[in-house]
């Protein structure tokens, strides 16, 4: 049963098709929590799957099934996450897009093969096209939002193809493997460089690395809490994934390529950050230390060898836990409130809920790197893989960057620790959140201590 | 094992017991609501680290400069780090110092601080925990998990219980020791692709080429001057000193700012010996700058917080001034004035402290003229004010004569310089202390020192005392590292 984990998400989805024709049911969070949970243990059991499918276009392999596990977590997390009150419509159907994302983002992963590489990249975006605008009060911004990342991703999609024609022209051939062979001999060009470059713009763009990275901070603004943590997240594993695959391919380390991403990467790093500083909305908050954080993530793709690949995948495994953390925090507090929420908004948290508070601390000074936290692990790996690959510039820049973005993460627990509130009601959790947070504190700080089962378990897959 | 450690001769790993003691304390607090119980418990734990750590202490081989009660482990070993520990003639009196000043901490917040009790003790022990493992840690990357662990606790102590400026000067603090910190940990992975390893003594006397020791000795060297700090570095360290709650500033004194030129002692000199060589002039320079400068900033102080946080800056001159004479008289005055400076200073922190709860003013005016009323206060104050200008028969004397002395071995312009602000610093030590005591006629009435104010401040007064008396067991322990140490700077010099 190789094609479990893809075949229970589309089942999943189905099912939720379904629900959303009857009549309003309040029992469904239950039921997805459920079947979410299921579907991660499938996809975790599945993991030693192994097989080749439609004539070497989609590979099962250990590194695609870790990174299944990896979305499969991420989704679950998300839908066990937020609550009927997280302004959220039409619940069946969101789930359903939820659903059907994450299983685009899956084939995504196991995909060698240029056609469906973009077919499950599309089956993926086009569900969040829709579910971007499922917000229940309806103003400007999310339509706005709506608008914009429809055109934006559509745009994308539309240089992607037009590099991967390039591509095509150049090898001849639309498997991976074939492109990466003949690549080289094209890469002395600025047309080769271009092509692979204009092909990668939908992954940049999903993972919003300058120069595509200007959607973000609309969209999270614009979206409900719950959309904007899927995309936050989610889509970045499975992006990064993608980019790792192509890296994996290369025979050679080509210069030429490495130059423009470390260009993408500082300038990615540089402008999240300094924008960062003067936000003031916790969602165009995240939105620019997930700029940031795209760029950091490009220092492990830049040596091309086992190490890079292995320290960028582990980055992007605590980037999920620790992303999803701060936005846990940002839903439990917007919580019945229409409004996002804003730094001000954080005034007075570790009077209100010392575990959110905590869980906030956490999740801040993980993603500014600070030890012991995985933030600081991961970002440890990646200097350290870039610097052996003979990149020094790039790991000051971002070793200056993390000073930058320390301002604004240091912000947020210094707002939730330090500074009174005239609102003191306490804010209950209930018995699962509270537990929801521990696991995240748990895993971002077990994340940062003890990194060897996971990033050996990485460089077996890569 | 390693040749440079020597077997942990205890049936248990007592370096880590050391380490984590505290952190255990921190476990019971966490179930604890009570604020008497968990203030008792963090005490607790405290005392029992002093304990283990005598235990260290008094079952240290000074005949060896090797690393003892060594520890070994295999940590990330995909990247070849581990969990390597062991204290030496550097390391163990810090070590001892540090877990001697964390419970005084504790007993010093025992009713300065009334809100989140808990969280307080919390972080004082969390801070504990990370400063003994930062003199303990053998291997580069538990030293900087330990050197930036520091900083969260420290931050919170400074931004959750601090003064009126606590905004200002925690993210001050934070940031200034962070920018530094990132230089640090890129000099490490450079030391680690040359080497393979992230060990720290397979790291010392390797013979890098220059340019390689210049570059990692100036990422070295932003970052531990930030800390100690060094005078254009300086400026967090008021701020923070200002604005922290007590304890916190007898931490951020007493242990923090001696990491710094720990660093210096423990990196810079023995792993990149040439450029240190190299730029030793310059460090000198800026030593004395600090030591003149902050002088004369100290006369014109009217907060005694401030007076006593930028004499702080003078003291620690002194430290790094000794350092970089590259003499053995040198290191150990250094060394000494590290311990010195941490009792001192402390202790002064905590006598502001002390008037700061019943005046609730740290203005020299405010507590002016206490000789009548709270003679015991005062005879403290003395005694460690006498301590802190390096009064003939009190520790610092003892640590400054050294210092001295290898300045004027090494130039005598640098000897003359120091020896003014040495003078500088009789002049606003005593300038305050005759505020204190005599400086205003009227009456007022506040309470002597109760119980637990004279438990606290006795060992310091009699540590102040031995070592200004009888420093020679101190020396001991110390002297076989730096002497062997100094052979080897010699060796690469020539």
């Amino acid at each position: 049963m190789t094609l479990l984990p893809e075949l229970y998400m589309f089942l999943f989805s189905v099912f939720f098709l379904f629900l959303s024709v009857g009549k309003k049911r309040t029992s469904l969070f239950t039921a997805a929590r459920v079947l979410a949970l299921v579907g991660f243990f499938i996809t975790l059991v599945c993991s030693g799957a192994r097989g080749v499918f439609f004539a070497g276009a989609y590979q099962v392999d250990f590194f695609s099934q870790i990174f299944k596990v990896l979305l499969s977590a991420g989704f679950t997390l998300v839908v066990f996450m937020f609550e009927k009150e997280n302004e959220v419509e039409n619940l069946p159907e969101f789930f359903m897009f939820l659903g059907f994302s994450t299983l685009g983002l899956m084939i995504l992963v196991s995909s060698v093969e240029l056609i469906s590489i973009v077919v499950s990249l599309e089956i993926s975006s086009f569900s969040l096209y829709a579910i971007v605008p499922l917000r229940k009060a309806q103003t400007r911004t999310q339509i706005e939002a709506a608008m914009k990342y429809l055109f934006f991703g559509a745009i994308s999609t539309g240089i992607m193809l037009y590099g991967m024609g390039y591509l095509y022209g150049m090898a001849h051939s639309t498997y991976l493997p074939d492109i990466m062979a003949r690549l080289p001999q094209f890469l002395s060009q600025p047309l080769g460089v271009l092509a692979i470059i204009l092909a990668l713009s939908a992954f940049f763009f999903k993972l919003s690395l300058f120069p595509l990275h200007f959607w973000a901070p609309d969209i999270y603004e614009g979206a409900s809490d719950a959309t904007t943590t899927f995309i936050a997240t989610v889509p970045k594993i499975a992006a990064t994934a993608l980019l790792i695959r192509l890296a994996m391919l290369a025979s050679s380390s080509p210069a030429q390529l490495a130059t423009v991403i470390i260009v993408f990467a500082a300038f990615s790093m540089t402008l999240g950050n300094l924008v960062g500083l003067v936000q003031k909305d916790l969602k165009r908050l995240l939105a620019y230390s997930g700029i940031a954080h795209a760029g950091y993530l490009m220092m492990g793709l830049l040596s091309f060898n086992r190490e890079g690949n292995a320290a960028a995948a582990y980055y992007i495994a605590v980037y999920l836990f620790m992303n999803l953390a701060l936005f846990y925090v940002v839903m439990l507090l917007s919580r019945r409130g229409e409004k996002n929420v804003t730094i001000n908004d954080l005034s007075g948290l570790a009077r209100r809920s010392p575990l959110l508070a905590l869980t906030l601390a956490v999740a801040a000074f993980s993603l500014a790197g600070i030890p012991p936290t995985g933030g600081f692990t991961g970002k440890f790996f990646l200097f350290v893989t870039a610097f052996k690959a003979g990149y020094l510039a790039i790991v000051i820049i971002a070793a200056v960057n993390t000073v930058i973005s320390l301002f604004y993460y240091l912000n947020l627990v210094r707002v939730s620790y330090s500074r009174e509130s005239e609102e003191l009601r306490p804010l209950a959790l209930a018995f699962h959140e509270k537990v929801l947070c521990c696991v995240f504190n748990i895993v971002i700080i077990y994340l940062g201590l003890m990194p060897f089962g996971l990033i050996d378990l990485f460089r077996d897959a890569m | 094992m390693s040749p440079y450690l020597t077997m942990n001769p205890f049936g248990f790993p007592i370096l880590s017991t050391v380490i984590f003691l505290p952190l255990a304390g921190v476990f019971f607090i966490l179930f604890l609501k009570d604020g008497n119980k968990i203030k008792t418990t963090a005490f607790v734990a405290g005392l029992l680290t002093l304990a283990a750590s005598l235990i260290l202490f008094f079952n240290f081989d000074a005949g060896t400069p090797l690393f003892q009660f060594g520890e070994s482990l295999a940590w990330i070993p995909a990247y070849n780090i581990t969990y390597a520990l062991g204290v030496d003639g550097i390391s163990i009196m810090l070590i001892v110092l540090t877990t001697m000043i964390s419970p005084l901490c504790v007993l010093c917040s025992w009713k300065a601080i009334e809100k989140r009790v808990k969280e307080f003790m919390i972080c004082i022990l969390l801070m504990e925990t990370a400063m003994i493992g930062v003199f303990c840690a053998l291997d580069f990357i538990l030293f900087y998990v330990f050197w930036e662990a520091m900083l969260i606790p420290m931050y919170l102590l400074i931004a959750v219980w601090g003064g009126p400026n606590k905004d200002y000067a925690s993210l001050k603090f934070f940031i200034y020791t962070l920018f530094g910190s990132v230089f640090l940990l890129v000099a490490i992975i450079a030391l680690y692709l040359v080497n393979g390893t992230f060990s720290i003594p397979e790291a010392m006397f390797k013979g890098y080429s220059f340019t390689f020791q210049i570059w990692v000795f100036l990422a070295f060297a932003i970052a531990f001057a930030i800390k100690v700090p060094m005078f254009p570095f300086h400026t967090w360290l008021p701020a923070a000193h200002t604005e922290a709650p007590t304890a916190g500033s007898v931490l951020l004194a007493s242990i923090l700012l001696k990491m710094g030129t720990y660093g210096f002692i423990r990196f810079c000199l023995p792993i990149v010996p040439l450029a240190s060589i190299y730029f030793a002039p310059f460090m000198m320079v800026l030593s004395i700058v600090a030591i003149i400068y902050a002088g004369f900033v100290c006369l014109s102080q009217t907060d005694m917080k401030k007076l006593i946080a930028y004499s702080s800056v003078a003291h620690m001159g002194f430290v790094t001034l000794g350092i970089f004479t590259f003499t053995v008289y040198g290191f150990m005055g250094a060394m000494l004035q590290m311990l010195n400076h941490g009792v001192t200073t402390g202790a002064l922190f905590l006598m502001v402290g002390i008037i700061y709860e019943r005046t609730h003013s740290r203005q020299i005016y405010d507590n002016a003229g206490l000789g009548k009323f709270m003679p015991a206060y005062m005879g403290f104050f003395g005694l460690f004010a006498l301590s802190s200008f390096a009064f003939p028969g009190t520790n610092s004397f003892v640590g400054e004569l050294y210092v001295l002395i290898s300045a004027f071995v090494r130039s005598r312009t640098a000897g003359f310089f120091a020896v003014v602000g040495a003078v500088v610093a009789a002049a606003y030590m005593l300038k305050l202390l005759k505020q204190i005591a005599w400086g205003r006629e009227d009456k007022r009435d506040f309470k002597d020192l109760n119980v637990r104010e004279f438990v606290y401040l006795t060992p310091l007064a009699i540590f102040v005392l031995w070592v200004g008396l009888f420093p020679a067991p101190f020396v001991r322990v110390m002297e076989t590292t730096l002497v062997h140490l100094f052979m080897q700077l010699n060796k690469l010099s020539q």
